[in-house]
């Protein structure tokens, strides 16, 4: 699986791309965010919050979405383009 | 459903109105009793005064796949010959164009509401992401729930 960060979610993380290899048993775009908020800090604080939108497979989604290793995900914070 | 229509670019490079405008004038022409077209730009205020320039980030392939399905969505509701969205990332300077929208029909009603349409779902709904530039460095600019609420008001018509 291909998870993307973008814009300041990126920065505070500094991370852009991650492969995963191995879901670890994650069904959904939730359990996978699950998965990175138990990393500590930043990844905690940076991911505990509201206004954060989850893609999948470049198609805005939600936490109960359904996820496979093929899949690719994106956490980025509500648009501001125009 | 009909076949896609519609130009979308999303690059570092300026733009030319006139040039877009000939493109949207050209196809179609015997058709077209009227273009809209939009322009933004970048103003010196945002979040914050004393704006000094942005940056632009987007999401590469979601991107196009948003500004599609937002032009499908308009192509389906008015009568339509042609839409252009151009949008650009990187940095961008004061007063610089950023983006354009420029839709073709036989009706300025059709044009005029299209056009609207397609910018503010634009900027409710595709993956781009401003930062502002000023004198103190750099700030992420937050989302406004005006602009969703602008997007929202065309599901209520």
């Amino acid at each position: 699986m291909k998870i993307l960060f973008f814009a300041s979610l990126r920065e505070r993380l500094n991370t852009e791309e991650e492969q995963w290899q191995d879901l670890n048993g994650a069904q959904t775009a939730g359990d996978i965010l699950t998965q990175l908020q138990t990393r500590g800090e930043p990844w905690s604080s940076s991911l505990n919050t509201e206004r954060l939108l989850v893609s999948v497979n470049q198609e805005i989604a939600s936490l109960t979405t359904e996820v496979t290793l093929n899949d690719e995900l994106a956490f980025f914070p509500p648009v501001t383009g125009g | 459903m009909s076949k896609s229509i519609g130009s979308i670019r999303i690059q570092e490079a300026d733009f030319s109105v006139d040039s877009e405008y000939q493109n949207l004038r050209a196809a179609h022409a015997s058709q077209n009793g009227a273009i809209c077209t939009f322009v933004g730009l970048v103003r010196d205020f945002g979040d914050k005064k004393g704006v000094t320039g942005m940056h632009l980030e987007h999401y590469p392939g979601m991107t196009e796949h948003s500004l599609q399905q937002i032009i499908d969505q308009a192509a389906s509701r008015w009568q339509l010959h042609n839409v252009s969205i151009i949008h650009r990332v990187g940095q961008l300077n004061l007063s610089e164009q950023i983006v354009f929208v420029g839709v073709s029909s036989a009706h300025r009603a059709d044009a005029f509401a299209s056009c609207e349409f397609i910018m503010d779902y634009l900027k409710a709904d595709a993956p781009f992401w401003k930062k502002e530039c000023n004198d103190q460095g750099s700030e992420w600019v937050e989302a406004k729930q005006s602009d969703q609420d602008r997007a929202q008001k065309w599901s209520k018509d």
